[in-house]
C-alpha cells in the first residue's frame, strides 16, 4: 500500500480516536460548551489548547520543511488577507454549529458510530459543499 | 456565568485535544498537508487525478475511529438532541459556510491557530462569535428549539 494513503489513513483515525476521547464527537457536550449563559462546560476549551500544544511544535517543524517525510511536496496555506468570503463564511460556520453541535469532524466520527441523525446532517453538509461549488462555478472569477 | 463541574471532563479533553494535535501534527510532517475536515470532504467534490485517495483515505480513518475503538470499549455517548429538520438545516448551513470561509473548527481552529495565521485567528473569533450567540438565542431566547 501507498505510504502515503497509509499515513492519511492512520492521521484519520487517531484524529476520529482524539474526538472521541476528548468529549467533542458527543453534540451535546459541544452545545454544553457554546451555550455561555446556562450551566457551562468548559471542557472544549482545553480540547483545542492540547491540540495547539501539540500543533504548535509541529506547525513550526512542518514550516521549515521543503518536502514531507515522505517526499511529498508541503502544501501549507500561503494566504494572509482577511476578505469578505472568509470572516462572513466563518460567522455561517458558527450559526450552523450552534444549531445542532456538530462540525464536519465530529458528524463523521459519529456517523461511523452508526448514528443515523450523524448521516442525516453528513449528507445535508455534503448537499451544502455542492451548492458552494455550484455558486462558484456561476459567478466569474 | 455558572461553571457546569459535573459535565466537566478537564483531563480527558485536555488528552483527546492533544490525539487530535498529533495527528494534525503527524499528517502535516508526513503527507505535508492541512488536517481540516471542511476541505478535505469538500474536494472529493470536485475530483481531480491524483487529489481523491488520500481524501478517502483519511475520511476512511475518522469513520472508522469508533470501529477501532469497539474492539476495546464501549463508546463513549454520542447524544443528538436536534430534531431531522435542524439536522438538515445545520448541514446545509455547514457545508457552504466551511467553503466559503475556507475551513471548520479543525483547518482554522487547530491547524491554523497552531501556523499562528491571522487568517485562522479571526476565522476562529468568527464562528466562536456566533456559536455563542446562535446558542444563546435558541436556548434563552426561543427556549430551546
Amino acid at each position: 500500500m501507498n505510504k502515503s494513503l497509509l499515513s492519511a489513513f492512520i492521521a484519520g483515525l487517531i484524529f476520529g480516536i482524539g474526538l472521541l476521547v476528548s468529549g467533542m464527537a458527543n453534540p451535546e457536550k459541544v452545545l454544553g460548551f457554546l451555550d455561555l449563559a446556562g450551566p457551562w462546560d468548559p471542557s472544549l476549551a482545553l480540547v483545542m489548547g492540547g491540540a495547539v500544544a501539540v500543533g504548535l511544535i509541529a506547525f513550526n517543524l512542518a514550516g521549515k520543511r521543503q518536502t514531507s517525510l515522505l517526499g511529498d511536496v508541503m502544501r501549507l496555506p500561503t494566504r494572509r488577507d482577511i476578505d469578505k468570503p472568509l470572516v462572513l463564511g466563518s460567522l455561517g460556520f458558527g450559526i450552523g454549529w450552534g444549531l445542532a453541535g456538530f462540525c464536519p469532524g465530529p458528524a463523521l466520527v459519529a456517523l461511523g458510530a452508526g448514528e443515523l441523525k450523524a448521516l442525516v446532517f453528513t449528507v445535508a453538509m455534503l448537499l451544502g459543499m455542492a451548492i458552494y461549488e455550484l455558486l462558484q462555478r456561476q459567478r466569474p472569477v | 456565568m455558572t461553571i457546569d463541574w459535573q459535565a466537566f471532563t478537564p483531563w480527558t479533553s485536555l488528552l483527546g485535544g492533544a490525539l487530535i494535535g498529533l495527528a494534525a501534527a503527524a499528517f502535516v510532517l508526513l503527507n505535508g498537508r492541512i488536517a481540516g475536515i471542511s476541505g478535505i470532504v469538500g474536494g472529493l467534490l470536485t475530483p481531480k487525478k491524483g487529489d481523491t485517495g488520500w481524501r478517502l483515505a483519511f475520511v476512511g480513518g475518522m469513520v472508522a475511529a469508533p470501529l477501532l475503538w469497539l474492539l476495546v470499549s464501549s463508546l463513549p455517548v454520542i447524544q443528538i438532541d436536534a430534531s431531522f429538520p435542524m439536522l438538515v438545516i445545520a448541514g446545509l448551513v455547514v457545508g457552504v459556510s466551511t467553503r466559503f470561509g475556507a475551513g471548520c473548527t479543525s483547518g482554522h481552529g487547530v491547524c491554523g491557530i497552531s501556523r499562528l495565521s491571522p487568517r485562522s485567528l479571526i476565522a476562529t473569533g468568527a464562528f466562536m462569535l456566533s456559536g455563542f450567540a446562535t446558542v444563546f438565542i435558541i436556548r434563552h431566547l426561543l427556549g430551546g428549539l
